[in-house]
């Protein structure tokens, strides 16, 4: 049988706000333990969260950015069950009126576009950090846990899409392209080595074709694009060898072993799904008007969807719009001086993402302190195209140009590499070397083609390379025949 | 929601308490003589409180701030945090600037 | 032993030289330690750190820096107010030894105003209770008997009021916790409009209805001590930051041409004789000094009782899930992190804690939600509606603060459901989130106090401390209990 799988992706963002969500403690990564907490992260006897207006606002602009609906009247809830690393044993979150609904994503993969829809994303405080020691830290095997409460409060948003995911590569290819969105928004550095992006996969399968979905699977602990990628992958074969063996999936949360390559159960016990949402009595409810949503409208960097289009129609191919689009700013820009600048975009994009980024990793130089502008890069683009230097010549100028040799015609000039490709200057110098070769010349004229390739080389040795070899070609062959 | 915007409509609420499973959600790890008797207590204080059932008007106010505030935020400004040590002071168990606790049960 | 004088007395005797705070201080500790034995009204006294503010507040009044009203003036905190190194437990075993890192926003607000904090007082553990008999370290007894109870939660603020070991107290009202201890106390409890105290620092019971305010001996005291704790605070989200009412504004403007609202649902079967006649009394005197009374009937209240049982309890099972042993506080054993705070919980909290977490959780839970909570929070939409149209009428709605006067020890600690009742006229005001206030009118056969209510509508303190004053002078209640025979 033909299974389809059906996936749907939970995605936490952590906020870059310079306090937490509910209090004014810094937002800081790897801070030592416990330093920045206060009775309200710490969830204290009497003490009060007090929303984070940056944070609404930054959760706004990522729902504008998905093409949701901003709710006109949100509320927080709170989520009610223990856990160790939830000071308060309830999570301030939202429930039936999140900030952001109905919005979508556009993702790519092998070229093709495909829509994902947006669920919803909502507003709600991060939890502590709990650290499992005792044999290899596995949580199965934890003799005890370090309760470190820097990371509670930090503002958390949750997306949600619509199970409209249909492979594991369409997954990493949806993971990716949400950060990228909320990196260009500058709201997350997204981190997933840091934890400050992660993800949760549900996913079920159903006879292609069918209808209605199987039962799901949640999978968590995927730390990486990679990760997510082939857990959806064992955990879609995993599913389809057990139906297809007879046998019935589970409702579960399972586990990624990243080192296994494989998903375990992790034992849910009964009830514990029973949250007892409430209206966060502590809290008023949010009034976003749509005033302010407009304001954070206009506030939008272009995001990278839009930014791929644009350059598709400079004239770049998909495969490179890709590549530029996800380039450093200082380096678009370069690009984008360039061909403003009137250099033609393919010769632009090919240095940019080629010489230009080889250069800065080989010399160690961070592409916003590139001694390179739009204006130096047309120049360069326009030398080759003229002629005027040779394509291998052009790698020095750009070498000396980024060294902050001066232009691309200054450094050409200064290394010595320009072209000769005057007529009348190659023309004298091909009638020497005919008179200083008569035996070549005879040999030409017998019909032997080959001495033609020694002649041009004769030539090059004269000008140390630099005649424009194509001229001196045609030269040659005239005063040949002549 | 926690205000329903839809009428409800009055029925005798069948008392039914499944109290281990609420002592186990609030985590109160209770004894089946005192289960037994927080059982019946329950019941009695349910039963009167299964009147507000009984209203049968729509209410005009929505339940929200008696004052009717909304949006009262706080600037995303870094304020000083408590001292370690004033913190750790009244915690039963820690080590190295952690709060200790005994190995997870997973889930939630 | 001179009577205590009253916040406004004592203030002007300080700045007149004739007393001092530490000579005030003196006085209050000498009426603890004659009656604590007996009354047990506090839980904490810290005499050194009390001396210690006296004596600033003495020299800072020499060095002519005047904080205000309570400059100097002893008062007494209520155990679930945050004190920043002092011992706060909410009378809970599970809070036992515990030393806040931070001061409530209301003890900085004391500080200051230059009061004087003498100690922190007893209650019903967490709030939860109308005799402050669940107190996990003893009941506080009633001064007028101390066979009775002080009513509660706020009972040993009421307590020490009564007696004068505190000029001025702060207790928190959640279902009437300042209104009926002091009613049953004989002195002035006021539940200001929510939002106008912050209640950070506050150790919370039910956060939506949770308020703190004042008990003192007169209403003038009330009112110069609202003015030195409310106000806007930043650090609590439900804080009001728009402009507040002069509570004493209408102190001495008398009440002619007022209308007062007597609310039907709040007598009949239940009530005492005496109570209801006090009632009666306070009417007929109203009206002889121009007041308009009429009666009016606001048919939600027949409900307020069950869906105060059912939102309290719930905001309460979230509020205390954070007593697990971990951070803070009695810590259980357990193998696992889930059995530590399940052996923890039930080891901290006493019967009725346990009793409305359970509740209260069961009323929250999957299937229940919509009968039970759900129908509440619009029983509670349907008592701001009744308040709303009653308020179109009258100025200020009065009923008995209690149904009973104080009552024998013991008697109710069996029976939840009758414990409930004692809060059945205080209830409504919380559940709509405006201001009230209980004032004693006279005692009983048995020489106990009774309480009168008055209820106005959100911001409405000028208008309620307005008809209050009159009530007072109406009622010319101005005894105190005698003090118990220092035990030897
Ligand atoms: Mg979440
Ligand atoms: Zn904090």
């Amino acid at each position: 049988m033909n299974w389809e799988p059906v996936i749907g992706i939970e995605v936490h963002v952590e906020l870059l706000t310079d306090s937490k969500m509910f209090c004014g403690c810094a937002v800081r990564f790897g801070a030592e333990p416990n330093t920045n907490v206060c009775p309200t992260c710490l969830g204290l006897p009497g003490a009060l969260p007090v929303t984070n207006r940056a944070a609404i606002e930054s959760i706004m602009a990522i729902g504008l950015a998905l093409n949701c609906e901003v709710s006109e009247r949100s509320v927080f809830h709170r989520k009610n069950y223990f856990y160790a690393d939830l000071p308060k044993n309830y999570q301030i979150s939202q429930f039936d009126i999140p900030v952001c609904t109905g919005g979508h994503l556009d993702i790519e993969v092998a070229g093709v576009t495909r829509r994902v829809g947006i669920e919803r994303a909502h507003m709600e405080e991060d939890t502590g950090k709990s650290t499992h020691v005792g044999a290899g830290g596995r949580i199965h095997a934890a003799e005890s846990t370090l309760l470190d409460f820097n990371r509670s409060g930090v503002p958390l948003v949750e997306i949600v899409s619509r199970p409209e995911i249909r492979s594991a590569e369409e997954a990493r290819a949806y993971a990716q392209e949400l950060r990228s969105v909320v990196v260009e928004l500058g709201v997350s550095d997204a981190r997933l080595e840091e934890g400050s992006m992660r993800f949760d996969a549900n996913i079920s399968i159903r006879p292609r074709g069918s209808s209605e979905l199987g039962t799901k699977v949640e999978v968590k602990n995927m730390n990486s694009f990679r990760s997510l990628e082939r857990a959806v992958e064992h955990e879609i074969a995993r599913q389809v060898e057990l139906v297809e063996s007879g046998g019935a999936v589970v409702q579960e949360t399972r586990h990624w072993d990243e080192e296994a390559g494989v998903t375990h159960s992790m034992r849910i016990k009964e009830g514990s799904s029973d949250y007892r949402y409430f209206v966060e009595p502590d809290l008023v409810p949010m009034v976003l008007n749509r005033e302010w949503v407009q304001q954070i409208r206009e506030t939008l960097p272009e995001l990278p969807a839009q930014r791929r289009e644009r350059y598709r129609d400079d004239g770049l191919a998909e495969a490179l719009a890709g590549v530029l689009s996800a380039a450093d700013r200082a380096l678009r820009h370069i690009y984008e001086d360039a061909v403003a600048g009137g250099a033609d975009p393919k010769a632009a994009a090919n240095w940019v993402t080629g010489e230009v980024i080889g250069w800065s990793r080989r010399e160690d130089v961070d592409s916003s302190e590139l001694q390179l502008d739009g204006v130096a890069l047309a120049e360069l683009v326009g030398m080759v195209g003229e002629g005027r230097i040779s394509s291998s010549a052009a790698k020095d100028v750009l070498d000396g140009v980024l060294r902050g040799e001066g232009s691309p015609g200054q450094v050409a000039a200064a290394r010595d590499l320009i072209q000769i490709s005057d007529r009348t200057s190659l023309g004298a110098l091909v009638a020497e070397v005919l008179e200083a070769n008569p035996k070549a010349v005879e040999g030409y004229r017998g019909g032997d083609e080959k001495v033609v390739g020694f002649l041009v080389g004769q030539l090059m040795k004269a000008t140390q390379g630099k005649a424009d070899p194509r001229v001196v070609d045609e030269l040659l062959r005239e005063q040949l025949l002549a | 929601g926690a205000t329903p915007t839809r009428l409800y409509t009055p029925r005798a609420m069948p008392v039914e308490i499944d109290i281990a499973h609420v002592a186990r959600l609030a985590r109160l790890d209770l004894s089946e003589e005192e289960l037994e008797g927080y059982k019946n207590q329950l019941g009695l204080i349910l039963e009167h409180a299964a009147r507000v059932q009984s209203l049968d008007v729509e209410p005009h106010v929505e339940n929200a701030h008696p004052l009717g505030l909304f949006n009262t935020f706080r600037e995303d400004i870094v304020l000083p945090s408590l001292d370690r040590d004033e913190v750790m002071a009244s915690a039963p168990e820690t080590a190295d600037g952690y709060f200790v606790v005994p190995p997870a049960m997973e889930g939630e | 032993m001179s009577p205590m004088p009253g916040v406004a007395e004592a203030g002007r005797r300080l700045r007149d030289g004739e007393t001092t705070a530490v000579r005030l201080l003196e006085g209050a500790l000498e009426r603890a330690a004659s009656s604590e034995a007996q009354v047990h009204a506090f839980l904490t006294i810290d005499r050194e750190r009390a001396f210690e503010t006296a004596a600033r507040a003495d020299a800072d009044l020499a060095d002519g820096i005047d904080r205000g009203p309570l400059h100097g003036i002893p008062v007494a905190l209520k155990d679930n107010m945050c004190t920043r190194g002092v011992e706060t437990t909410a009378a809970s075993q599970i809070l036992a030894g515990y030393r806040p890192p931070y001061d409530a926003t209301v003890v900085s607000r004391l500080g200051e105003g230059g009061a004087v904090v003498v100690g922190k007082t007893n209650l019903d553990e967490f709030a939860m209770g109308s005799s402050t008999e669940n107190s996990a370290y003893g009941p506080t007894y009633n001064p007028w008997d101390t066979t009775r109870v002080a009513g509660g939660s706020s009972g040993g603020s009421a307590a020490a009021v009564a007696i004068g070991s505190a000029i001025a107290a702060l207790g928190s009202d959640t279902g009437g916790s300042i209104r009926q201890p002091a009613s049953l106390c004989g002195v002035v409890g006021m539940k200001p409009t929510y939002g106008t105290v912050s209640r950070y620092g506050l150790i919370a019971f039910a956060s939506s209805l949770d308020q703190i305010g004042p008990l003192t001996r007169t209403v003038e005291d009330s009112a110069l001590t609202l003015e030195a704790i409310w106000g806007y605070d930043p650090f609590d989200g439900t804080s009001y930051s728009g402009d507040y009412p002069d509570p004493k504004a209408g102190l001495e403007r008398g009440v002619d041409g007022l209308r007062v609202g007597v609310v039907k649902e709040l007598s009949g079967d239940g009530y005492e004789p005496a109570v209801e006649a006090a009632t009666g009394e306070m009417v007929a005197s109203l009206e002889s000094v121009g007041v308009e009374v009429v009666e009016v009937s606001l048919p939600s209240f027949e409900m307020a009782l069950s869906a105060y049982y059912l939102i309290a309890p719930a905001e309460c099972s979230a509020n205390l899930a954070r007593f697990d042993g971990i951070r803070y506080g009695h810590r259980g054993q357990g193998v696992t992190t889930e059995a530590l705070m399940a052996r923890s919980r039930a080891e901290g909290f006493g019967p009725e804690v346990t009793r409305r977490i359970l509740l209260g959780t069961y009323a929250l839970s999957a299937g229940y939600y919509d009968a039970f909570y759900g129908q509440a929070q619009r029983v509670r939409a349907a008592i701001q509606d009744d308040f709303a149209q009653a308020y179109q009428q009258v100025d200020v709605l009065i009923s008995p603060t209690s149904p009973t006067v104080a009552f024998e020890a013991g008697a109710r600690t069996a029976d939840p459901l009758a414990m409930y009742l004692s809060d059945i006229c205080t209830i409504p005001s919380n559940l709509a989130g405006h201001p009230a206030i209980s004032l004693p009118v006279g005692l009983d056969s048995q020489g106990l106090p009774i309480g009168f209510q008055l209820m106005a509508p959100p911001l409405g303190e000028e208008v309620m401390y307005q008809v209050a004053a009159e009530v007072e002078r109406l009622a010319g209640f101005d005894l105190a209990p005698a003090l118990p025979e220092v035990a030897s």
